[in-house]
């Protein structure tokens, strides 16, 4: 495999400063050193097992953690006197009236008046309505059928609160995330300082954070704007930036040599060229915000996240499914609404758009349709409350009996397949990582870090693998290290699996597609009561999650890589009469080396991503700390600490595949964006460089 | 980009609505019911005005919350909010004015040194016992109890931890933890008593329930963490297992714990600032005192019967209205 060097112009390098990229090594090289490293680690355990692991018993906390805690403390202490407070108390003062105000109007009733200013008629009616202005009639139809469900299904309420929050949530990351996104467009200095301060608020588990925002900003919808303002805002940032960035230098130059200032480039050139990529950042900042909605309702937050909650408080599987499944018609009427309305306006700019008389002419009718709805729902009861159905009941209890009937047909075969993995994968590899010294380990996963990325990924590794060792919870930190990569092997099994297939077959990847969407949409509160009833509280059963959340994405990435090689290489191999194992195998697979690279990626950190929700399913370690640290303040600094290891672990395994794949880090837009929600570091990348 | 299937489709939008619409319509005119409203405002001088109430995140708490809320808005006019939040966050709360009751505590030293009076900024009081008694220990599902008798004693729990091994004990019984918000020495007395066992933890009470139920169901061997009342123990009694009887003292350093837990007398925790004002439902909380099986009653509604909890809080105060004259004295 030869690589020429890309020209300047077509690939700006992100990181400037970064050293040019190791000299290509052959794929099989690698694996020699490797099985070295780790022949020897076997050793160095089978003779020192057990000893100094640094293993913490479960609810013990060291002086570390127990300073950290001093730290909440000291912050809920002075809370009638820290001016910082004072301040963010009154805004969310604002930030409560306002999302009282707009429930006023739309949602609960406006006293003295018995309903809503608007009643579900006319909100269903102004909804439709926008989806028309904005995109087209398909999407009105949508629209119009996406809310009608929520009320249909029982959970209007809810559902309109949620889009409150989330809409609340997105304005404010529009208005704070823009500036930094043109400073991180604009300057490379701004876009590696924020890039750090984005990793973090991306992968710090939301149980850290939750206590702090509600000492900030008390309980309730502030807290929920908060909390989800910090996980959605960095989708904006980096793919705005990258946007911004990406303006090619000689339209900028060409504009510049006109004289124009800083303000004239940035709104007349700058912005509106990079305004399709802008679209793409919110659309994925709202399907962020959206994915925050059942971690909000645990400090009380409105929205569809508590129905969610309370079906796992009575460990009631349909009765949490059901709004679960309205979470994810959410995401999808608001993804594609954003989708076509970007690509409406791109037409519009050029000049296009159809007709602009019939468009008028329809927007006119459906206005003054809009506003006979709304004056009807402001007159009738019946129009302003949404009428009761018993269908989500109805599909609740017939979620129960598929279930019960999964559980009792498949109980023991589930049983059979968690014992196989933890014997033979599970344990071996637990043992040598987590029962080996801890400075053994150390030294064995830097190895295998120079081995895989060479002397980047060597430095990335140390630094992550002392702050892990210095947070005092290294044998926690070890094991959820292990779920993670045997969760990720079996996501990779799947992604090899089924991305040929779909990208084999057309037919199946337009049945599979939905589906997977809806794997990375749902909330996974839904899903732990099956998974528990199937597997018991065990770390298979987190390692089960995490791949119901993380095979998505890596499936389509592995379909979107194959589906990219080219097909006269194809045609070459299959006119020297190759079976279709061969083509696979021999073509397919190994030229779209960089797309399995970066599922493999993907795969580690959306799983990791899962690890608190481990904590809730018995697998213990670093996910169970962060939820202990929730549960119980006095354990506060465990969690934070718990919650900085799983950062530190994330970036090592993210700096390590990415210095195996050579993939420059840059936040550009994914090949299919759609459902990306949970991105815990960045994108995939360009992927063009890896498909050399 | 007009294609004669986008008439189709619209026109079907359309009747959707309409169908919904007039099957929805006949429900009366909103001007006279405003009017009505605002006449009736203007008759009831409010007394209680708004009731913060934490909800807790087990069934239990739920019901008792419902209750006292329920009777809160209907015999004191009192505009309830529930406000559904872990118990640290709840006692935050307290100073901020966002929350006003804790209907069942079950016990937090260190919540109270930070906010009871004596230790720390005394904006939480302790408004007194609630009724319920809280039995927390070790506990086996009742198939297991029945065959192997003998196993409801501690002393013999180490002869069988070769059955209570799992995938996840390393060869060693498994003891299954609780939810990390609850009070638990269960490593320790483990240790202590040198016992055969590992603690694992099941992460959350969800966890555990599925793990009890199913253990039932296909008789396997599981001793954990539980505790009464519960509505799950009506679904399956699970049977508590004997730990040296618990003395004054005996878990006062976490470390060295080798007795059984304590009954805890759950208790109602309010804001100091709410107790001192004239709210009516302060009295009615003061006086607030149910028993296990009251609870259990509401509990087995919301849980085993799906209704929900201001239905379910409805029709036992219906059923109970004598208890509930008592608590409005």
């Amino acid at each position: 495999m030869t690589t020429t060097a890309p020209a300047p112009a077509v690939r700006k390098p992100v990181e400037p400063g970064a050293e040019p990229p190791p000299p290509e090594r052959s794929s099989v090289s690698r694996w020699i050193p490797a099985a070295v490293v780790i022949g020897v680690w076997i050793v160095a355990y089978l003779l020192l097992e057990g000893t100094d692991t640094l293993a913490l018993p479960g609810v013990a906390r060291t002086d570390l953690h127990d300073r950290l805690t001093e730290f909440n403390n000291d912050l809920l202490a002075s809370r009638d006197t820290n001016p910082v407070m004072q301040f963010t108390n009154s805004i969310s003062d604002l930030l409560r009236s306002l999302f009282e105000w707009v429930q006023r109007m739309i949602v609960v009733p406006n006293p003295p008046r018995p309903v809503p200013e608007i009643g579900w008629l006319g909100v269903v009616a102004i909804a439709t309505y926008i989806g028309l202005a904005i995109a087209n009639w398909r999407i009105a139809v949508l629209v119009c059928l996406s809310f009608l469900s929520f009320g249909v299904l029982g959970y209007w309420q809810d559902s309109l609160d949620l889009l409150i929050v989330t809409g609340i949530s997105v304005a404010i990351v529009i208005v704070l995330g823009m500036p930094l996104a043109v400073l991180v467009g604009t300057s490379t200095r701004a876009n590696r300082a924020i890039t750090v301060v984005l990793d973090l608020m991306q992968t710090m588990p939301t149980f850290v954070y939750l206590l702090p925002v509600v000492l900030f900003f008390g309980i309730g919808v502030s807290a929920a704007v908060v909390s989800t303002m910090i996980y959605a805002l960095p989708p904006l940032v980096r793919i705005a930036g990258f946007g911004i960035r990406e303006v090619p230098t000689a339209t900028i130059e060409a504009t510049d040599s006109a004289g124009q200032t800083y303000w004239q480039r940035l709104f007349k050139v700058q912005l509106p060229m990079a305004r399709k990529t802008i679209i793409v950042g919110l659309n994925q900042t709202t399907l962020a915000a959206l994915s925050m909605a059942t971690l909000a309702a645990f400090v009380n937050g409105p929205g569809l996240g508590k129905p969610v909650l309370a079906g796992l408080r009575i460990n009631d599987v349909g009765a949490a499914f059901v709004p679960g499944v309205l979470i994810v018609v959410m995401a999808v009427m608001l993804d594609r609404t954003t989708t076509a309305a970007s690509e409406r306006s791109e037409k519009v700019a050029r000049g296009g758009g159809g007709n602009v008389r019939q468009r008028r002419v329809l927007l006119a009718v459906g206005g003054v349709g809009t506003l006979v709805a709304v004056y009807l729902s402001r007159t009738y009861i019946g129009l302003a409350e949404f009428p009761v159905y018993t269908i989500g009941d109805r599909i609740a209890t017939w979620v129960n009996d598929v279930m019960d009937w999964v559980t009792s047909t498949f109980g023991g075969i589930t049983g059979a397949f968690k014992d196989l993995v933890t014997t033979w994968l599970l344990n071996p590899m637990q043992s040598l990582i987590a029962d080996s010294p801890w400075y053994v380990s150390f030294v064995a996963i830097a190895a295998l870090a120079f081995v895989f990325g060479g002397a980047r990924a060597l430095v990335s590794s140390l630094v992550c693998l002392t702050g892990i060792w210095f947070f005092d919870l290294w044998h926690d930190a070890m094991i959820t290290l292990t779920m993670t990569l045997v969760a990720t092997v079996l996501v990779m099994v799947l992604a090899l699996v089924f991305g040929v297939w779909m990208a084999r077959d057309r037919k199946v990847d337009l049945g599979i597609r939905p589906l997977l969407d809806a794997g990375q949409t749902i909330p996974p509160f839904v899903y732990l009561i099956p998974v528990l009833a199937l597997f018991g509280p065990s770390r298979f059963t987190a390692i089960v999650a995490g791949v119901v959340y993380a095979a998505p994405a890596a499936i389509k990435l592995v379909a979107d890589g194959v589906k990219g090689v080219s097909p006269t290489t194809i045609e070459a191999g299959r006119s020297t009469g190759q079976t279709t194992w061969q083509e696979i195998t021999k073509v397919q697979l190994p030229m779209a080396k960089g797309s399995l690279v970066l599922a493999t990626n993907q795969g580690l950190l959306y799983v990791l991503s899962m690890t608190v929700i481990g904590g809730l399913v018995g697998a213990g370690a670093l996910g169970y700390d962060v939820v202990y640290g929730f549960s119980r303040s006095e354990a506060w600094g465990k969690g934070l600490a718990a919650g900085i290891t799983i950062v530190l672990l994330g970036v090592m395994l993210d700096r390590i595949t990415r210095a195996a794949a050579d993939v420059r880090r840059d936040d550009g837009p994914g090949p299919r964006r759609a459902f990306h929600t949970r991105l815990p570091i960045g994108f995939p990348g360009d992927r063009k460089v890896v498909e050399t | 980009m007009r294609t004669p299937r986008s008439r189709g489709a619209r026109i079907g939008a359309v009747a959707a609505v309409a169908t919904l619409a007039l099957s929805a319509c006949g429900g009366g005119s909103i001007d006279e019911q405003t009017q009505a409203n605002e006449e009736q405002a203007a008759e009831s001088g409010g007394e209680c005005g708004d009731l913060n109430m934490a909800v807790n995140p087990w069934v239990g708490y739920e019901a008792s919350a419902y209750v006292v809320g329920t009777v809160a808005e209907q015999e004191l006019g009192c505009n309830v909010e529930y406000k559904e939040l872990k118990e640290d966050v709840s006692w935050q709360g307290f100073g901020t004015g966002e929350v006003d009751v804790v209907i069942e505590d079950w016990g937090h030293p260190d919540l109270e040194k930070k906010f009871f009076a004596e230790q720390g900024d005394g904006t939480a009081t302790d408004f007194g016992p609630q009724g319920n008694v809280g039995i927390i220990g070790w506990f086996v599902p009742p198939w297991l109890a029945e065959e192997h008798p003998d196993i409801l004693d501690w002393e013999n729990l180490n002869k069988y931890a070769d059955e209570f091994a799992t995938s996840e004990s390393g060869g060693q019984g498994q003891f299954l933890g609780a939810d990390p918000s609850y009070v638990q020495f269960d490593e320790a007395i483990v240790s202590n008593l040198d016992l055969d066992f590992k603690v694992v933890f099941s992460g959350s009470e969800a966890a555990s329930i599925e793990a009890f139920r199913k253990a039932e169901e296909n008789k396997e061997w599981v001793i954990g963490y539980w505790y009464e009342p519960q509505y799950f123990n009506a679904e399956v009694p699970m049977q508590r297992v004997a730990l040296p009887p618990y003395e004054e003292g005996c878990q006062d350093d976490p470390e060295t714990v080798a007795c059984d837990y304590p009954e805890t007398e759950l208790k109602k925790i309010v804001s100091t600032e709410w107790s001192e004002g004239d709210s009516t439902a302060v009295d009615l909380v003061q006086n607030f005192t149910w028993t296990n099986e009251d609870q259990n009653v509401v509990a087995g509604y919301i849980a085993s019967d799906g209704m929900s909890p201001e239905d379910a809080a409805a029709k036992w105060i219906d059923e109970n209205q004598d208890k509930v004259d008592a608590w409005l004295g």
